[in-house]
């Protein structure tokens, strides 16, 4: 680890600032990700701006009825939360699946959404990663590559984005706000990953400096429900093969609102339009849940050890949508 | 780049003086030598550097030091009063929660903040509603402790353990 500096921000605009005048520099909000990087050598910043002092550490209900999260709010309060313990379930679902009880007690929310992959290449610094080392080529393309992406991958990069959060924010749409010494803007959270096309490197598409201070989800109509099902190779602490966060109502015997979000699939929590658009207006039954799956997979190009994931991404769309479905109708 | 900081360990005010890429796990061991908290991974994957940082569980090893300036860490030897065991620890030795013992501090501090969480009414994924209040059930508390590994597989004393604890 080369030394760096460390710098306590006491309000956004210098954190922002910080991070901007120093090219080396970074935010370091819990560092479940990043320390573990800087012993790794993935990463060598001169300089961390401790974030988690900032004023983003609360939850609050915004006018419209939704929901604002700051982002240095813990996963374990989030998901703890009771506004989204009632109103938003497979937010809940999905933070608790993730990680061990002592990592949401640190992990924040701008964290987990900026958390890293995974792959087991990106993380050792002697193979070739373009993710890591742009250039350099992609060892899982034909190396052990089980885990990775079936979805939306390229030649130069198969990883797969780890975060549960982001999968349901995905599904709940939520909005990322994101502020530079410049402006502030928001992006919804579908487009804050990007796929990794010939620039791996790049996981979203802030740029530098920018830091995120909040996540907005709508609010969610009378009688919607939402579920989060995450499918690994052991019961806990372990990240997700596929999982699927889903948002649900029915009106009138036929789906009237539904969205739908894969992970463990792709570069970025996957919003499956194609399936959501099958089921709009359809009777919920299990042949349209097989079909609109069917339909958005089919476009999934799988690596040589992971084909199992398109059926099991299939199967676990469809037995989302069945229990949601008899849970609306209950 | 050396930074000074107090951390108040185990209920002691200690004074030192870290390297900014120092994690409180080493800080602890190495400048303090306060041990009980163990580097197993140190890569957040086991569990067996777990303290309470501010009453919360946490990975000392994925923490940098100069970030805990006055923070409360309460390491397994702070856990009890006046030098006797805290019910957690007592409920492990009686029911051999543990071979070799290196994970048992992790996990001792793990489950004490765990008993926090659930009276403070946190759901974990096997709640089966987590709109409703928890009851520390064996499978609860094994879902809760998954970040604590032990390589000799005394789980099933560890649950029997807590699972006195909690009564």
């Amino acid at each position: 680890m080369i030394p760096f500096e460390y710098r306590r921000a006491e309000d956004t605009d210098s954190a922002v600032a910080a991070v901007e005048e120093a090219p080396r520099a970074v935010f370091l909000a819990g560092g479940t990700n990043l320390v573990d990087h800087l012993k790794l050598g993935i990463t060598a910043p001169e300089e961390l701006v401790d974030v988690t002092a900032l004023p983003l550490d609360t939850i609050e209900s915004t006018p419209d009825g939704g929901l604002r999260i700051g982002a240095t709010v813990r996963n374990s309060d989030l998901a703890a939360s009771p506004p989204v313990r009632e109103r938003y379930r497979a937010l809940s679902l999905a933070l608790l699946s993730g990680a061990s009880a002592q990592l949401r007690n640190r992990a924040t929310t701008g964290g987990n959404l900026l958390q890293r992959t995974r792959c087991p290449y990106f993380q050792e610094v002697t193979t070739p990663c373009n993710k890591r080392s742009p250039g350099t080529g992609c060892s899982a393309l034909h190396g052990h590559n089980k885990n990775h992406a079936v979805l939306g991958a390229s030649d130069s990069c198969v990883a797969t984005h780890p975060s549960d959060m982001a999968v349901a924010m995905a599904a709940l749409d939520g909005t990322v706000h994101v502020r530079s010494s410049r402006d502030e803007r928001t992006i919804p959270v579908t487009e804050l990953h990007r796929l990794p096309g010939e620039q791996p490197h790049r996981d979203t598409v802030l740029e530098r400096g920018e830091l995120i201070t909040a996540v907005d989800l709508p609010p969610l109509p009378e009688g919607t429900y939402t579920a989060y099902r995450k499918v690994r190779e052991r019961a806990s602490y372990a990240f997700a093969l596929v999982s699927v966060a889903a948002v649900l109502r029915v009106a009138n015997g036929v789906i009237d609102d539904v969205r739908l979000a894969f992970g463990g699939l792709a570069h970025k929590p996957w919003r499956a339009g194609t399936a959501e658009e099958r089921l709009r207006g359809a009777i919920p039954e299990e042949a349209t849940f097989r079909e609109a799956a069917e339909a958005e997979l089919s476009v999934a190009r799988p690596l040589a050890d992971n084909a199992f994931k398109i059926p099991l991404a299939r199967n676990t769309l469809g037995a989302v949508l069945r229990d949601l479905t008899t849970e609306v109708l209950r | 780049m050396e930074r000074p900081v107090t951390l108040h360990v185990d209920g002691t005010a200690r004074k030192l003086s870290v390297d900014t890429r120092t994690t409180l796990l080493d800080a602890l061991r190495e400048q303090l030598a306060v041990t009980a908290s163990k580097k197993g991974c140190d890569h957040g994957q086991c569990g067996a550097c777990t303290v309470l940082l501010d009453g919360r569980r946490v990975l000392a090893c994925l923490v940098l030091a100069v970030t805990c300036d006055r923070s409360e860490v309460t390491t397994a030897d702070g856990l009890g009063g006046s030098g006797s065991p805290h019910p957690v620890q007592r409920a492990l030795l009686e029911h051999d929660g543990l071979q070799c013992g290196y994970c048992t501090p992790g996990q001792a501090c793990s489950a004490v903040g765990m008993l926090d969480e659930a009276k403070a009414g946190w759901p974990s994924a096997v709640t089966e509603d987590p709109r409703q209040n928890v009851e520390l059930t064996e499978d609860e508390i094994r879902e809760r402790m998954s970040g604590n590994l032990c390589r000799c597989g005394a789980y099933p004393n560890i649950v029997a353990a807590l699972r006195e604890a909690i009564r």
